[in-house]
Formats: C-alpha cells, structure tokens, sequence
C-alpha cells in the first residue's frame, strides 16, 4: 500500500541520511536506534521470532521475521543464527527449511537439540515469539543450481532433512516437472522430521516419490540404514540424477562408497557434524605467535584456534568447523593446513579460519 | 611521608602473583549475564542522557533547559568515555562475543582516535606503568611529573602547563600517541607520524563537525547556546578526566621505576609493580561508575581486562593480600588525592634545591642492584628529594 509505505519511506531514508550519521559520530545511528527498535537497524541482519512450534521431543521450528537487510537465500543455503547466552554471544549455521520462494517475512528454521548444544537447547527451551536473533546473509555451495537438473535425488539423515527440505519446497513451488527421488532416515517416527509434510507433498506431486526410514524402527520391513534398494524405491536411476545428501557422517560416507562402486562422480554433500578428527599432536613443530598479543607457545598440533585458546586468548569463534568464519583471522606469516580439505595454505599473509587450520611449523596471527 | 615498600624474596612475589592470579582466575570464570548486563545497561544510561542532553540545548535559550542540557550531556560523556570506552577498549567485554563491544574496534566520544588509545594506553601504559622514560603518562610528554626527571627551566610552566592540559584534555590525548616531545627531539620525524596525523585528523574532523557545526545549525535560533553547552560538556569531561587520571598516578606515595628495574620481570614482580605505582580514590557508588572505576586504579592496573564494576568486588581481598606482604596503601578521598597532586606539580617546576637532591646518585646505585632490592632503594632516593620541598605540605605536620 503505497499510501502507508510513503512516510516509512521517508522515515527509513532519514534514518540512513548522512546528516543522521555525522550526529550520531562516532557510534552510529544504528546503535541509538537499536536501544528502542532492534530490527529497524541499517547494518546487521537480525530477525524476530514470530512461531515456535515443536514437531518432535528434540528440535524447535521458528517462524523468522528478517529485517529489510536481509538478502534472501538459495534452497540448501545455511544462515549463521546468534543468541546471547549468559551474556555471551553464540552463533551457529542451521539451514532454513522453508522454500525460497516462501515469503520475505516467513523464514523456517528447524533446530534439533544436541545434549551439548549450548544453542540448539537454549533456543528449544526460551525461543519465545517477539524473541530477537541475530542472523548472517546465507551461505553456502550446497544449492538445487540454475537452471535446475531435469531429475533431482535427496538424501537426507536425522537434523540433515532441513536443506534438502528446502530444495524439495523450492521445486515444488516452481512447478518443477522433472522426476525427484527423496529419502529420508530417522531414528525413529517420533523424531522424524516433516514427516506428514512429506507425505502430504507425495501425494500432491505426481512425480515425487519420497521414502523414510527408520534406523531404530521396530519391524519395518525396509527398516535400517542407507542401502542400493532404497534409492530403487524413490528413482529410476540414481546415477543420472543431481544427487544432494545431507546428514551424519555415516550416511554420507556409504552414499559416496555406492557412488564410487558405480563409477558415478562424488554427489553433493553436507554434514553439519563435523568428523572425529585425528591430529598429529607428536610430530608437531615450529612455534605459533598471537603477534597482536604478544604471546608465543610451541605449535601443539591442534588447531589454531585451540592454541589460541590453550595461550590464554579468547579469539570470537562460531561453529568451530569452518563454516560460520567467525573466526577468520590474519595470518602474517607461515603455512597451515585445512584439517578437512587437507589443502595446505601459501607461506604469506592472508586470511584463515583458525578453527580449521593446523599450523605446518611457525606461523604468526593477527592475534 | 611515603611509607617505604618491603622487599619481597623471590619465593614470596611468587607466592604473591599466584594469589593475583587465583582472584584473576575467579571472576573470569564467573563472567556472564550480570556483567553483560551491567555493561548494558550503563550504554543504555549514556545513550539516554546524550539524546536528552542535546534535545533540552535545542531550548538552551531558557536556562534551566540550558543547565539541565549541558549537565545531561556532560555526564553523557564522561560515562561514554570512562567507564564504556575506556574499559570496553581494554577488552574487558571482549568475551561477550559481541561485535559492537569488541575492544579491538570500538570508538569512543572524544578527539584521540580508539586505535591510538589502544596503543598509547593500553600497550604503554598498562605494560610500562611507571617506569620514567617508557610510560609517556609520565608528564604527557609535557609535564615534569618525576624527580627522576632532570630538571630544566622550561619546566617552571608545569603548573600552566597542567591546566592547559586539564582544560584540553581530549586534545592532549589525541596528540599523545604523536610523541611530539620526541619530534622536537629529532628522535622521531612528522613523516613517520604522518598516518597517525592523518587518523587524528579524521576523528577530530568528526568530533568538531558534530558538536560545533551541525548541532549548533539545527537549532537555527538557539545556536550559540548549544554551541556553549557542547564546549561546556566537553570541557567539563575534560577536567573531570584529566582529575581522575592524574590521581591514579601521580599522589604522593606512588613509585616510579627504571628501565633496569623491570627487566626481566617475573608475573609476581610486575604485579607488584603495578601496585606501588598505583593509587585508589574513595566514595560512593555513583562516584566509581562516574571515574569509570578507575578509582579503583590498583585492581584496574592488576587486571585491566577485567570488567571494571567488579574492582570493587575484588578490592578487599586485594587489599588483604596487599597488607599482609606490609605493602603500603595508598587510598584516599579525590580532594587529599588531587591535592597532593597539584603539589608534585608545583614542586616539580621548581629546581631541586642544591645539597638535598641525592635522587641522582641514588638511581645510579640503584641500577648496580639487584632487581627486587630497588625498590627499597629507590624509595631512600625518592624520600631523599622529597622532604626537603614537603615542609611546605602537610606531610611536614
């Protein structure tokens, strides 16, 4: 209604004004503004909770309001999701499950509950509507593509249903007239997520088939973990489908193992749980420098975050698995390596995320 | 008269540290809700008086919107720089993870550039705390503030000097880091400090363009009272500032130090430096949250990082320990304080008198010594110059 968005208009222009901004030096309109209306802020991305809902005894779905600076997201994406607990600012990436055509005000977040998940607990137990979070633009590779695939297959385990999720909607809004295959593994029906929505799209869309299992059910007849006769159930041929899995580590690694025994290229993979990793604590060398902080200590082999935190430094840190970039960091001098990719670093200045970096002899940070 | 300073075994400013340390290692584990909140609510505070403070300076041509306006924004400021600024540029809330308190990149209402702070402060100071020809708070690079200075005529200006710094003191601050004492030295060139020139430029632009441009614009017809209760605020955070600081240091009974002295130092030595090189202030609540908590100056310089409304919570215990190694206290209310002050100011402008100033020969004993014997050592040398001129003081009483 252009009638009532004119005075907002004019309202958010003198908002972002210059003049307003040389009268708030040094601070920023933005910090005067977000005492009395936190959302209504020119920079940072935050959203207002508007439903909570729980589909199972361990997740919570919000109902997200972003701000005006949010920039909307691929299917698949991931956004960063800050709260403050005990005065400390947490962030964590969770990937909305919603459709990307859903509307601007409507963002899904399904959140399942880890024991140690400071973030996932606090926001199942007090996310509250008119609840604020902070939020970062979405990130990430792991998206349908343009233009989209003629045969789509999703897999997804546990909390990994929410990106593929995401896909899945996103097809369905547009009306996509290709064949989708979607499978989904749960511990049991009283933790699997969106099980009814599934079903309900199936039933809706001609050429979705979708199959969920579970991997603690009682008597199912194709109960149990990923196997070749599962994917014959939702596809016709898995090996000419873009193929998205996202879930435990497990289940992406026998995915890949039938991949690679057909001789089909890697498909394309998420996993929000990062892998038991081994580090090679013995024959570690060098010296690590905090050059900000003036401390040093002997490289321990760990990652970099971890000494920083092991030297007595409290370096801002998000997910700890070098997705969120919290953490990234100016490397002055030395080599590192990436404790996922194995890819090892240039020797000069650049920046790096020390949570998943392992320092290859001495190496100087901007700490 | 300064009371003198035990010195301590090494075994025993070990033991002292380690007690430091443990008090240290508590607060920091129970960091959280209270103290983000605190922090919280103190901004919250600042932002409200700075908004009202500039709202009533827009009716500035009645007086007591006049009065009230000015008084609003002073404290505005005084807040926005001592106790937010100041200590959240420390890092003290650098835990909270959140970026708008994040001590590397905060900027603060006043002239001196946050980055330059962070180095003339927080790296100088905090680290070379008293030692005569490191720590620039010395003097400012302008003041005679220490015997161990030698003295010479242009010093007799001190007690000018300090009330021209007093009253333009956000400048003084600014050019701090500019080291101009050492340009006209020759020890440093403006071309070196041509970067830092043109950050000082920058903010001061900012600062000038907001409190004496464009607020005094907006109001059309009330423009020169808000251009006068903007100087006033201004000057008013100014004197209130400089009164502060100066009593962190520079009372009677504070210790000054040499280069030799803190070498090498252990945890335990530099603690216990930091502590005879300190001075707390008393008062009310109101009082601490006004200074910034650097009333508490000798928790502020045992643990700067630390959230500063929790000096007080610490500061009975670190008063105990400090008693029970005989370290002298050095407390007093802001008018004995600053009193004392103002004589070392005085004083110091003045030439040693001839035959009494054995501080010289002393210091050059001292730097034959053994570290921790210095201190002792240092303070015979310092009582030395100093009783001759304190018959003047109520020391002499």
């Amino acid at each position: 209604m252009p009638s009532t968005a004119s005075p907002r208009r004019v309202g958010r222009l003198l908002l972002r004004s210059s003049l307003l901004e040389a009268l708030a030096y040094p601070h920023g309109v933005d910090r005067y503004v977000e005492l009395l209306r936190p959302l209504l802020v020119k920079r940072d991305v935050r959203a207002e909770v508007t439903a909570v809902r729980h589909q199972t005894p361990r997740s919570v779905t919000l109902t997200l309001r972003p701000n005006e600076n949010w920039s909307g997201l691929h299917a698949g994406q991931f956004v960063g999701v800050s709260v403050e607990i005990d005065g400390v600012r947490e962030t964590r990436p969770y990937s909305p499950a919603g459709s990307q055509h859903a509307a601007a005000d409507a963002l899904e977040l399904t959140v399942s509950t880890h024991p140690e998940g400071r973030v996932s607990r606090y926001l199942r137990e007090r996310a509250r509507p008119g609840m604020i979070v902070g939020l970062t633009q979405a990130e990430g590779g792991f998206v349908l593509g343009d233009p989209r695939p003629q045969r789509v297959l999703l897999i997804s385990g546990g909390s990994g249903i929410t990106p593929v999720m995401a896909m899945l909607r996103t097809l369905c809004d547009e009306g996509f007239a290709g064949e989708i295959g979607f499978l989904n593994y749960a511990r049991s029906s009283e933790l699997a997520l969106y099980g009814s929505e599934l079903d309900q799209l199936a039933e809706r869309h001609e050429r979705l088939r979708v199959a969920r299992w579970f991997t603690r059910g009682r008597g199912l007849a194709l109960g149990g973990r990923f196997r070749r006769e599962h994917l014959q159930a939702v596809i016709s041929d898995h090996a000419g489908a873009a193929t998205f899995v996202c879930g435990p580590p497990a289940l992406i690694d026998s995915v890949c193992a039938l991949w690679a025994q057909d001789g089909l290229a890697e498909p394309a993979v998420e996993t929000f749980t990062p892998p038991a990793l081994a580090f090679d604590t013995d024959g570690a060398e060098g010296v690590v420098s905090f050059a900000a902080s003036g401390r040093k200590a002997a490289n321990s082999g760990l990652p970099l975050l971890e000494q920083a935190e092991d030297a007595g430094l409290a370096p801002e840190h998000g997910c700890r698995m070098g997705i969120c970039n919290t953490c990234s960091c100016r490397k002055r001098t030395g080599t590192v390596r990436n404790v996922f990719t194995g890819a090892t670093s240039s020797a000069g200045e650049e920046q790096i995320r020390i949570c998943v970096s392992v320092p290859l002899g001495d190496v100087a940070l901007d700490l | 008269m300064p009371t003198s300073a035990p010195s301590l075994s090494p075994e025993q400013l070990d033991a002292f540290g380690r007690e430091l340390d443990a008090i240290r290692a508590r607060v920091v584990a129970d960091l959280g809700e209270r103290d983000a909140d605190y922090i919280n609510k103190v901004i919250r505070t600042q932002r409200g008086l700075e908004v009202a403070g500039r709202g009533l300076l827009f009716l500035g041509f009645l007086p007591p919107a006049w009065i009230g306006g000015t008084a609003a924004l002073s404290l505005s400021k005084i807040l926005d720089n001592m106790e937010i600024g100041h200590n959240v540029m420390h890092g003290q809330y650098d835990w909270m993870k959140d970026p708008r308190l994040n001590g590397k990149t905060f900027e603060w209402d006043t002239a001196c550039p946050a980055d330059q702070w962070r180095h003339s402060h927080n790296y100088m100071h905090h680290t070379h705390t008293n030692i005569v020809g490191k720590d620039r708070d010395i003097g400012y690079g302008m003041l005679r503030m220490s015997e161990e200075e030698p003295w010479h005529p242009y010093y007799l200006g001190n007690p000018l000097y300090a009330t021209l710094l007093a009253i333009f003191f956000q400048y003084g601050v600014a050019l701090h880091d500019l080291e101009a004492e050492r340009i006209a030295a020759g020890e440093t060139t403006v071309g070196e400090k041509r970067g830092l020139m043109g950050d000082i430029w920058r903010k001061v632009r900012g600062q000038t363009l907001k409190d004496y441009v464009l607020f005094p614009l907006l109001s059309g017809p009330s423009f020169p009272f808000v251009l006068a209760g903007n100087a006033t605020a201004n000057l008013t955070r100014n004197l209130w500032a400089f009164t502060i600081i100066f009593c962190g240091h520079f009372p009677e009974g504070t210790q000054e130090f040499t280069e030799e002295q803190a070498e090498n130092e252990t945890r335990g030595e530099w603690y216990y430096r930091q502590l005879l090189g300190s001075a707390n202030l008393t008062g009310g609540k109101l009082f601490h949250i006004l200074a910034g908590n650097l009333s508490f100056q000798i928790e502020h310089h045992l643990f700067p990082d630390l959230p500063a409304h929790r000096y007080a919570e610490i500061s009975r215990e670190v008063s105990e320990i400090r008693e029970r190694y005989g370290i002298p206290d050095n407390t007093g209310p802001l008018p004995r304080q600053f009193g004392s002050v103002v004589r070392k100011i005085v004083k110091l402008a003045l030439p040693p008198l001839p035959g009494r100033g054995g501080s010289r020969l002393d210091l050059e004993d001292a730097i034959q010594a053994r570290p921790r014997e210095l201190t002792a050592s240092m303070q015979a040398g310092s009582v030395a110059g100093i009783e001759p001129v304190a018959v003047t003081g109520p020391a002499a009483a």
